[in-house]
């Protein structure tokens, strides 16, 4: 490595570097350092020449090696001779001469502690103008959709109603049967001490059937059937085709997003009554096998708490959900941008917005409920 | 230009800006039927975004776009989609709708817009599948068939209502040169066939002399119209060197040489 590259400096004023070997970017070659060295050690230096006769072999690492040195003779007013180089390498060195001052990024201006929080307060207003717009676009769809005026393919919509429906049963049914064991389990600690185990019927039976069974399909649809839309949507709009669809003069929120939303708000109900019964047996049958409690008892106590409004209630919140997912899904498909990334980032923003506004929504109608006394 | 007929599309003092940032201004134009109008510029000079103006997808800051005098950006919106009816677009990468079949895809429009029979609609999607060389298609989804075919079913597509002006987003973007000329006979085909005015962005050079009948280029650091004018005598004539610049591929800097 060392015999790579030899200072001569019999002449005055003159540094003579010798490269000779191979300068390749896959063999090691010798750090600018060495030159660094020569020019310090040598303050009476006024022009530095370059001689490759031995050189065997090179490619750009010999010229970065070259630029790198005659960068530094520049900064020590040091005149670089380049005939000794090869006609390559003075071409590039022309050419690498020529190019401009790196070209700064454009930067946002730091802003101060005040202009960020407007900066927020002026995202977030705009963001509920668009949540807005979007919600008034969808209400006039469906307005026209009760007119029987809305457009939209027919087979499109069963093919969306058997993709969040039919396809989310067996994910829904093993969530559903683990929550009902997990909520038995839990509930027969506590009421072994008082003897009173068959009241896990109970127990199970109303968390599933009044909120638990809405929240875990709310949950499990987001991330299946939320995402996709999102998804979906944003690469439509990467490939153009909600451009397509506008200069057609359809709307996409009629054509793409209604039916969407409607068949979120028909499929959650009837996915949460079936958590509903998942969840249910998944209680039952731990109670009968492990806990030793009366099957024909178990199914009457379930029966006698669980009460009409108990099932309503769960289902109001299911329809709730299927609103927030199928509007989290798509808005944030709707707004993604032109890019993988923006499709990366339109799915989990939808994920995230569905499963807080569940979260919420539950916290709200709980609320409510206890107000209203039901 | 013909004086005593009324342009078919007609920019006046168009602004076009991204939220604050000012993509193009000062953009006066008119397109005469029967024209094959490029706008052409480097890339990223706001071709797109222009586009995106007179098709009616994005708002321009200020300014009118006139079709046959009816200003598009005035009009309420069901004003707009009367207006947008009589025009088909050929999107970048053929923009099909991914989950339809390259015959329901065409069919969408006439299914949208005239009253027809499915035996008609059926007819009619083959004769446009059939003008653009993609006879026994019908069946196919957008994801089976090449990137060529895919532009030439956006085509079938964009002239299924038979429109009055068909935009095309770079026909030739993406294609190799004998499909890039295919496309373009294609198009001197269907400005005789169906009499469509017809408004091409690109920047593909061999396209825009074979079938350009008047230019507007567009200055990207002046970030205003350079020139107008039919391609091959903006290249004898004109003295501004980006536009000889530019329609010489950077060989020639000077105006006006020959």
């Amino acid at each position: 490595m060392a015999d790579q590259i030899f200072f001569d400096g019999s002449r005055p004023g003159r540094l003579l570097i010798k490269l000779s070997g191979e300068w390749q970017m896959s063999s090691r070659t010798p750090s600018i350092d060495t030159v660094v060295l020569q020019l310090d050690q040598h303050k009476d230096i006024q022009e530095a020449a370059f001689d490759v006769s031995g050189v065997k072999k090179w490619d750009s690492a010999l010229i970065a090696f070259v630029l790198e040195a005659a960068k530094l003779c520049r900064k020590k007013d040091i005149r670089v001779a380049q005939d000794g180089l090869p006609e390559g390498v003075r071409k590039f060195l022309d050419l690498a001469s020529r190019t401009k001052e790196k070209v700064a990024a454009p930067e946002p201006e730091p802003l101060s502690f005040l202009e960020r929080i407007g900066d927020q307060a002026v995202r977030v207003k705009n963001g509920m103008f668009v949540l807005i717009d979007f919600l008034g676009e969808l209400a006039v769809a469906f307005g026209r959709l009760a007119g029987g005026k809305s457009f939209f393919r027919r087979d499109d919509f069963v093919m969306i109603v058997q993709r969040c429906g039919v396809h989310a049963l067996g994910l829904v049914s093993l969530i559903s049967v683990l929550v009902g064991v997990i909520l038995a389990f839990i509930g027969v600690i506590q009421l072994e001490m008082f003897g009173a185990q068959i009241f896990i019927a109970d127990i199970v039976g109303i968390a599933m059937v009044r909120v638990m069974g809405a929240i875990m399909t709310g949950i499990i649809m987001s991330g299946r059937t939320g995402a996709s839309f999102a998804a979906e949507l944003g690469i439509m709009q990467t490939n153009e085709e909600i451009d397509a669809l506008r200069t057609l003069g359809v709307s996409p929120i009629e054509f793409l997003v209604m039916p969407r939303v409607l068949a979120m708000v028909i499929m959650m109900p009837l996915l949460t009554l079936y958590a509903n019964l998942m969840g249910i047996a998944g209680g039952f049958m731990i109670s009968a096998s492990v806990l030793g409690i009366n099957p024909v008892e178990y199914l009457h106590h379930t029966q006698a708490a669980v009460n009409l409004s108990n099932l309503w209630i769960g289902l109001a919140h299911s329809v709730v959900f299927g609103v927030i997912i199928a509007v989290s899904g798509c808005l944030r498909g709707m707004q993604c941008e032109r890019s993988a990334a923006g499709v990366g980032e339109a799915t989990t923003s939808a994920v995230v917005t569905a499963v807080t506004a569940i979260v919420v929504a539950t916290a709200v109608i709980t609320f409510v409920c206890q107000m209203l006394g039901v | 230009m013909d004086q005593t007929q009324t342009p078919i599309i007609e920019v006046r003092n168009l602004e076009l800006a991204y939220n604050d940032y000012v993509v193009m201004r000062d953009i006066n134009f008119s397109v005469t039927k029967g024209d094959i109008f490029i706008v052409m510029g480097a890339s990223g000079c706001g071709k797109s975004t222009l586009l995106k103006a007179l098709i009616g997808l994005l708002r321009p800051q200020k300014g009118e776009v006139l079709y046959s005098g009816i200003d598009l950006w005035a009009l309420d919106d069901e004003g707009q989609k009367a207006v947008m009816r009589r025009f088909g677009v050929l999107y970048q990468g053929g923009a099909l709708w991914s989950s339809l079949t390259l015959s329901e895809n065409i069919a969408l429009p006439l299914e949208i817009y005239a009253s027809l029979s499915r035996g008609q609609i059926r007819d009619i999607v083959a004769l446009k599948l059939a003008m653009v060389g993609l006879s026994g298609y019908e069946d196919f989804y957008p994801s089976e068939i090449s990137g060529g075919m895919r532009k030439r079913a956006g085509l079938a597509r964009a002239i299924a209502l038979d429109p009055e002006i068909i935009f095309f987003d770079e026909p030739s973007a993406g294609l190799d040169p004998v499909s890039a000329r295919m496309l373009d006979d294609l198009i001197l085909q269907l400005r005789d066939t169906l009499g469509a005015t017809i408004l091409i962005v690109t920047h593909e050079l061999a396209s825009i002399f074979a079938v350009g009948t008047n230019a507007l280029f567009l200055d990207d650091r002046k970030k205003t119209m350079g020139a107008i004018g039919n391609p091959k005598e903006l290249l004898r004539t004109s003295r501004d060197p980006k536009v000889i610049e530019f329609l010489t591929r950077g060989e020639r800097q000077e105006g006006a040489v020959s």
